[in-house]
């Protein structure tokens, strides 16, 4: 073995992977760390869920049954902050570095050691964030927005939140440069930035806001921790700091996160769409420009979290109508998804449904957005299971759905192989019926008071989370359906080069299972040209 | 692979790093750029918190009613209340209330009121010209003593004011510096 590593190394420009356990603890080739990527986000999607149904399965019937109050609390911020930073963002980062590029026909990532350390630091950022479970003071109880005084209560766990939290930001800055560097840099000579399929555009955008917001977040917790241990006043009233500051800052963060959690969602959508309606993606260039309004928009609406910790009514017009606005560039890139499919001649391949659910589920969570940002209304729904379901609707029908597709969209092409089609059914129809009866519910007891974070509530809204808790369950089941998917995903039959019917895109001219080194010399001007969406 | 992209990637690496540290800067600007936006326009409630020096002509045409609350932080051994719950005051002119705060504990104590006004249009008008809460106030084992609160309503607050509330939150700075 020490040879063939030794002789890798030597090879630089034409080896295969190393052998062993080295392969993964070194490698520098973004396939290799696109699957780790993959896998540690399936890994945490798992654990996070699990806490999920530790919260369901206390919320299933009134009073306490199973769980003590303070753990039910960490359980819904761990619940948080291991789906938010350990499944979404990492699992968007590995089909990142998987197909960014051979979609812009480029050899590799910019700057593959850089790359290597951000996947590496996060599950040592999430063994230390899961060690909270069994530290004096338990995990984490306070949430995932971390707000003080409240947070300040956190027993020992305290400091390894703060920190988890910084290595968490720091392997998502590095990703994020090393993505823009690829793109700007490293794709084909001839390609032009607007002939860049959406995903890889999404993509640019949001690691902009990555490496713009992080850094703000990092910054928040280090004054949390200096407040807690070094006796500064940054959010202490008493020192003359101002708890709410806290909230201003994180949302700073915390608004464009969203956006950063759904823009690669909206850029693997347009990928699926036009594929399966056999017609290039419409509007092409406006999902550009729309991608980059709803960017430029999410950093100025951040109080519309905090529309209750009061402000002046000229400041809640203004976070009001900005958020409204946010609708009009997503209802651009919804409409493009739809005139992309008008004619078109479509099929139901597993990767279209979870595409198709994702453009009707969002759009709910959309619009249940629409009716938070109305500050009146706000003051009624804020911390209420409304706005569970609210931002459940755009991240599980909405990131996870979109997650699901690219999943199984480009797995032949990782693979080799087709994956089995009628268990990629099974979790297509399972999932979306469990995660509707899931979260569908939730917004009638949201709207009839029911709060958030709470392991206790009224008998009133006793049906309404038995039934959620039934749906939890399910799709948590169902979940296990696409572990069988991957299991056997080198048993189908052999895919061909295109495994779709003729999709637009770089990444279909290269073998499947795509080569350990693809794109050595760069595309022409020809073959750019007709696998690209845009027009120029 | 020849230099060139490599040094490309280099340079662009630099300046997204530098923004990044930037960002990281600007987090904690928000801070004191946050504080000066405060205390400019009186959002979230602020007043001044050192001694107003205006006195202005009374509008005894106007009334309006100042209601004191208080609020003692985080469970804290002490006792903080006006000696009366609400005054009815012309804009204008100058007005003493008093507080008694009482040490429950058999320590010396240091505390700090910070002071907060509702609603928030009114936060700039309310002008306090002296104020227990300008400073840390020292307490022996369970003394008690009333704090003196001298204050002026501003002729130019809306018309549409006609209650402010003062709302005092007493911290026990010990703790926070010792954490126990």
């Amino acid at each position: 073995m020490a040879s063939t590593v030794a002789d890798a190394i030597k090879e630089h420009d034409h080896h295969g992977p190393a052998k062993g356990i080295k392969r993964w603890l070194f490698t520098t080739n973004h396939k290799d760390i696109g699957t780790l990527y993959l896998i540690f986000s399936l890994v945490m999607f798992f654990i996070g869920g699990a806490m999920a149904l530790v919260v369901r399965t206390e919320l299933m019937q009134p009073g306490l049954q199973f769980v003590h109050p303070e753990f039910f609390n960490s359980m819904t911020t761990m619940h948080a902050l291991i789906m938010v930073f350990g499944a979404v963002m990492p699992a968007f980062v590995g089909l990142a570095n998987w197909m960014i590029p051979m979609m812009i026909g480029a050899p590799d990532m910019a700057l593959p050691r850089m790359n290597n350390w951000s996947f590496w630091i996060l599950p040592v950022a999430f063994g230390i964030l899961l060690s909270t479970l069994f530290m004096p003071g338990g995990a984490p109880a306070g949430g995932w927005t971390m707000y003080p005084p409240l947070i300040l209560q956190t027993g020992d766990a305290f400091p390894y939140l703060i920190f988890s939290v910084h290595l968490m930001g720091l392997s998502s800055i590095m990703g994020a440069i090393n993505i823009i560097v690829t793109i700007l840099n490293m794709r084909a000579p001839k390609m032009t930035l607007l002939q860049m399929p959406i995903f890889v555009w999404m993509w640019l955008i949001t690691a902009y806001l990555l490496i713009a917001v992080m850094p703000v977040l990092a910054g928040a917790v280090t004054m949390l921790l200096t407040d807690q241990f070094f006796g500064t006043s940054f959010f202490q009233a008493a020192g003359g700091g101002d708890p709410v500051m806290f909230q201003h800052i994180f949302w700073f963060f915390g608004h464009p996160e969203v956006y950063i959690m759904i823009l690669p969602a909206f850029g693997v959508i347009s990928e699926i769409i036009p594929t399966f309606s056999r017609k290039p993606l419409f509007g092409h260039d406006s999902m550009v420009y729309a991608g980059s309004s709803i960017a430029f928009l999410s950093f100025i609406v951040w109080a519309h979290h905090m529309f209750t910790v009061g402000m002046p009514l000229s400041g809640q017009l203004f976070f009001m109508f900005a958020t409204m606005l946010i609708a009009v560039p997503t209802g651009v890139k919804v409409f493009n998804w739809v005139g992309t499919m008008w004619k078109g001649s479509m099929t139901f391949e597993t990767p279209m449904l979870f595409s198709l659910a994702f453009v009707f589920l969002f759009t709910i969570g959309g619009f249940s957005g629409l009716m938070l940002a109305i500050t009146a209304a706000d003051i009624q729904y804020h911390d209420t299971y409304f706005v569970v379901a609210h931002f459940h609707y755009v991240l599980v029908p909405g990131s996870i759905f979109a997650l699901m597709a690219g999943a199984y969209y480009w797995l032949p092409k990782w693979t080799g192989y087709m994956y089995n089609e009628t268990a990629g059914k099974w979790h297509f129809w399972t999932s979306t019926i469990f995660v509707n009866l899931t979260f569908f519910p939730m917004h009638f007891v949201g709207l009839a008071g029911m709060p958030r974070r709470i392991p206790d509530y009224s008998t009133q809204f006793a049906d309404f989370n038995m039934m959620s808790s039934i749906g939890a369950i399910g799709f948590g089941l169902s979940q296990l359906i696409f572990v069988y998917v991957l299991l056997t995903a080198k048993k189908g039959e052999k895919a061909t080069d295109a495994v779709w019917d003729n999709p637009i895109g770089l990444e279909w001219t290269v073998p499947s299972p795509a080569p350990y080194h693809t794109f050595d010399t760069p595309p022409g001007d020809e073959l750019i040209k007709s696998h690209s969406h845009s027009s120029h | 692979m020849t230099d060139t992209p490599k040094t490309e990637n280099r340079k662009l690496l630099t300046r997204l790093l530098g923004m990044a540290v930037i960002m990281f800067g600007f987090g904690f600007a928000l801070v004191p750029l946050y504080d000066v936006f405060c205390e400019i326009t009186g959002f979230g409630g602020r007043t001044n918190t050192e001694a107003a020096t205006a006195v202005e002509a009374p509008d005894l045409t106007r009334e309006i009613r100042v209601e004191f609350v208080t609020t003692v932080n985080d469970y804290a051994p002490w006792d903080l209340k006006p000696d009366a719950d609400s005054m009815i005051v012309h804009p204008g002119k100058l007005y003493f209330a008093t507080f008694t705060a009482e040490n429950l504990t058999d320590k010396e104590k240091i505390g700090q009121a910070v002071p907060s006004v509702a609603p928030i249009a009114a936060a700039e008008h309310f002008k306090k010209l002296e104020c227990f809460c300008f400073e840390n106030q020292e307490f022996a084992a369970k003394e008690s003593r009333a704090m003196p609160l001298q204050f002026i309503v501003d002729p130019d607050i809306p018309e549409y004011v006609d209650t402010i509330t003062l709302q005092y939150t007493f911290f026990d700075t010990m703790r926070v510096s010792s954490k126990d």
